[in-house]
């Protein structure tokens, strides 16, 4: 049979795609185990016991702070970026179907989003922490200039792609602009907005590290810049992980959330 | 019955059965000619089916008659009242696809209509008056056979439901006139003929106005009370874009007698 036409089972498909991941974690114990026969106080591929040791300090009341610092960290960050990608995507929302519904709109301010999309987000880190400040609000700033255009113009491209007969048909039942709008337009860019932010988050992501990195007294991506002088890695590599945990999780959520919601664009499964 | 032929410009009297009149229409597209001179009265309770070569301007002309596009010259008059060049729901339409909301429910696509009427802002209906139009919309998707289906999405319908759907949610509007383009053209024979039984029952029921694009000849004079051909009269070969085309065969149908018309 060609390679194009095997179809995988449920069963062997989970099984085949664990293969690569215990693989590479196995080739990680080997290598990080031979460096350590070498050298015990090796650093650079800690082993498993030096990762729990270390995230376990994490786990417990900073001597100074009295923060449990682990979780402090992750709740700032989740907070900076559910924030973020909140405000984006109603900007999305909202922008998206005016620029997408109404011809006046987009020839008006199309130019001036796809203007701003091109710049890229990171160049702006420096006006953003001088008009803002150092504090949350330049943080979140970063993520929603640098995913909000992207977001509206895919929304509005969108919304404006629907098929034309649609909106004549809305209007031959007597739907106003706002109307079409509403229960035309609205409806149908949903799942579409949720896609956006699925593809967004990695960059969301990016931003998120990056704002930390540079000016922050807590956060994921502030503790692994913070622990990289030292060469903690079996701080840096728990906390990796920890990011791919949640990023995963964010969109397995919003994937489950859009079929649950929005049945028809689904394939319409009976 | 013949339909009296040629009003006068500008008739408004009822008694002229004149539903939709096109005084000398053309439609240009910069240089190039789609239609011209298209003088057309069109009788409240006739079924007139348009046919002709690909690219005479059929669809054209619909699009004009619909409002979606604003002819280059001449007026088009609906009860003697000039049309205003956008779409409205004196004039339903049915196209070959595309027609139906993919996002709603059969039911809530026919509601649609009712609800943009009565509820301005939010477009939904509520309590006793959402009752009300549910029962109206039952009652017209009972109409095209769709009794079964009120709550499948239009992707679990085949072909033949969804263009039911469509003329169902056009016709809860009571249309002045319904246009149709190509409706029954992406479906296969046998769904086909059972569409014709359709549309020429709800054509009766509902003393409907039709005018129905289509490039079936045999549909054409099956179903319409008239046909008209859109050909080019004239044609230079070294600028086939310079002249338009126009209604060159006109034929009324004897053998059926347009559904009455009555009290209004």
């Amino acid at each position: 049979m060609r390679w194009v036409n095997r179809r995988i089972r449920r069963g062997p498909a989970i099984l085949l795609g664990a293969l690569p991941i215990l693989l590479l974690a196995l080739v990680y114990l080997v290598v990080a185990a031979s460096r350590h026969a070498v050298n015990p106080n090796d650093k650079i591929l800690p082993l498993p016991g030096d990762m729990v040791t270390a995230m376990a300090l994490l786990l417990q009341p900073d001597p100074l702070s009295g923060r449990l610092l682990f979780w402090a960290d992750t709740l700032a960050s989740m907070q900076r970026l559910g924030i973020g990608l909140g405000i984006s995507t109603l900007s999305a929302l909202s922008a998206g179907l005016l620029l997408g519904v109404l011809p006046p709109i987009r020839t008006t301010f199309g130019p001036l989003v796809t203007s701003i999309a091109v710049i890229p987000p990171i160049a702006l880190l420096p006006i953003l922490f001088i008009a803002f400040g150092l504090g949350e609000t330049a943080k979140v700033a970063l993520i929603v200039v640098g995913i909000a255009p992207f977001m509206i113009r895919d929304v509005a491209a969108h919304v404006a792609a629907l098929p034309r007969e649609q909106i004549i048909k809305a209007q031959t039942l007597g739907a106003s602009s706002w109307q079409v709008l509403l229960r035309v337009a609205l409806p149908q860019a949903m799942p579409r907005l949720i896609q956006a932010v699925r593809l967004s988050l990695g960059p969301a992501w990016v931003f998120l590290i990056s704002a930390e990195a540079i000016a922050s007294d807590i956060g994921l991506g502030y503790r692994i810049f913070l622990v990289r002088r030292y060469l903690s890695m079996d701080v840096i590599l728990p906390y990796v992980a920890w990011i791919a945990l949640l990023a995963i999780a964010t969109d397995l959520l919003l994937a489950w959330s859009s079929r649950a919601l929005f049945r028809w664009a689904h394939g319409a499964a009976h | 019955m013949v339909q009296p032929r040629a009003v006068p410009l500008g008739a408004r009297s009822r008694s002229l059965s004149a539903l939709l009149s096109l005084r000398d229409v053309w439609v240009e597209y910069g240089d190039k000619v789609v239609l011209e001179r298209v003088n057309l009265d069109i009788a409240a309770g006739s079924f007139v089916s348009i046919i002709g070569p690909s690219g005479a301007g059929k669809s054209s002309l619909l699009r004009v008659i619909l409002g979606q596009e604003v002819p280059t010259r001449g007026a088009i008059l609906l009860d003697g009242t000039p049309l205003t060049p956008e779409c409205g729901p004196d004039r339903g339409v049915v196209f070959q696809r595309y027609s139906v909301f993919p996002h709603l429910s059969a039911l809530d696509n026919t509601l649609f209509g009712l609800e943009c009427a009565q509820a301005p802002f939010f477009a939904r209906l509520f309590g006793a008056r959402r009752r009300a139009a549910i029962a109206e919309a039952k009652e017209m998707l009972t109409a095209v056979g769709l009794s079964d289906s009120m709550q499948l999405y239009p992707a679990q319908m085949s072909g033949g439901m969804q263009q039911r759907l469509a003329i169902a949610q056009a016709l809860i509007k009571r249309p002045r006139i319904l246009l149709l383009d190509e409706p029954f053209g992406a479906l296969d024979p046998g769904i086909r003929a059972d569409m014709h039984a359709l549309i020429t029952r709800l054509w009766t029921d509902y003393a409907l106005t039709v005018v129905m694009v289509t490039h079936d000849l045999r549909e054409a004079f099956t179903l319409g009370t008239r046909v008209l051909t859109l050909d080019k009269r004239r044609n230079d070969p070294h600028a086939p874009h310079r002249f338009g085309a126009t209604a060159v065969y006109d034929l009324p149908l004897l053998k059926r007698a347009p559904a009455p018309v009555e009290g209004d």
